[in-house]
């Protein structure tokens, strides 16, 4: 599998390594909860729900032996077709998130 | 201060760079460079590319590396570098360059992790294709890149046609002098 990277183009798969659902960069921040019950579910929903889906899955992998950047991958997990390849700290920081 | 009789010894531990020549190919160590990596502190990326210009040092784009008076560097990452400059008048590199980028930058000082290999000679693409992902036809001088050789991540800078070096992680430095050694015996 080619991943293209979006600054040094397309590198072979085995530089990378995969974490998982990009979902994983939204954490909950525990102290924005009304109560301790709310906070515990918004965790255990980060922690241990994922969707697993037979298409389109946006996923984190790291660029361990290269650059060594998160990046943000949009593959078809059923053709393994990459349609979209973003760095992590772009898309956090689309999102108001300052590091 | 104490008089401390230490013997410096190369990462391959010899007292002088050893070299070999296996066909038309010759693996050299080379100790006589200074390494710092320099980080761009968050929203100093601007800064520090003045900082650097005004002080001589190449901060060249991805993929990338160039070479200045005093100093040379290749692209790390987005906003990092390595800067390389001679080990005679810059042991002291952070010391050296930390005047000129302040807060702006993160230097660290990466002399002695790494063991720097300059590999010279014709038809390199045909030795380094047995070793790594790195296509060497499809890159020229003044490119670098990190990459697998021998399951160690070693940074690849094309110095010049037929000139590269190979920087890999220096408690290692044996073993890549070995692939380096066994790739060249396979090759030619």
């Amino acid at each position: 599998m080619i991943i293209n990277h979006p600054l040094l183009g397309p590198r072979d798969a085995q530089e990378f390594t995969y974490l998982g659902d990009a979902a994983l960069m939204d954490r909950p921040d525990g102290m924005a909860f009304p109560s301790a019950e709310a906070a515990q579910d918004a965790f255990h929903d980060y922690l241990y729900l994922r969707d697993n889906p037979a298409g389109e899955h946006r996923e984190l992998w790291f660029h361990e032996q290269g650059d060594r950047s998160w990046l943000v991958v949009t593959r078809n997990t059923v053709t393994h077709e990459i349609t979209k390849v973003e760095f992590a700290r772009d898309v956090a920081r689309r999102r108001g998130r300052s590091k | 201060m104490a008089d401390h009789r230490l013997k410096p010894i190369t990462p391959l531990g010899h007292d002088a760079p050893h070299s070999v020549t296996l066909g038309p190919v010759t693996i050299t160590e080379v100790t006589d460079t200074a390494l710092a990596s320099l980080a761009a502190r968050q929203g100093e990326a601007k800064a520090i590319t003045d900082i650097a210009d005004a002080a001589g040092i190449p901060l060249p784009g991805p993929g990338k590396a160039a070479q200045g008076a005093t100093y040379a560097a290749f692209w790390l990452s987005p906003d990092m570098w390595m800067v390389e400059a001679p080990f005679a008048t810059h042991e002291d590199i952070v010391a050296r360059l930390k005047p000129h980028f302040g807060e702006a930058a993160s230097l660290t000082e990466q002399t002695d992790a790494w063991a720097r290999f300059d590999v010279t000679g014709e038809d390199l693409p045909v030795m380094f294709e047995r070793l790594c992902a790195f296509d060497l036809r499809a890159h020229g001088p003044g490119a670098a890149t990190r990459t697998v050789i021998e399951h160690l991540g070693c940074y690849i800078v094309i110095r010049a046609p037929g000139h590269l070096s190979v920087i890999g992680p220096r408690s290692s430095a044996a073993s890549v002098f070995h692939a380096l050694e066994t790739a060249a015996l396979s090759a030619f």
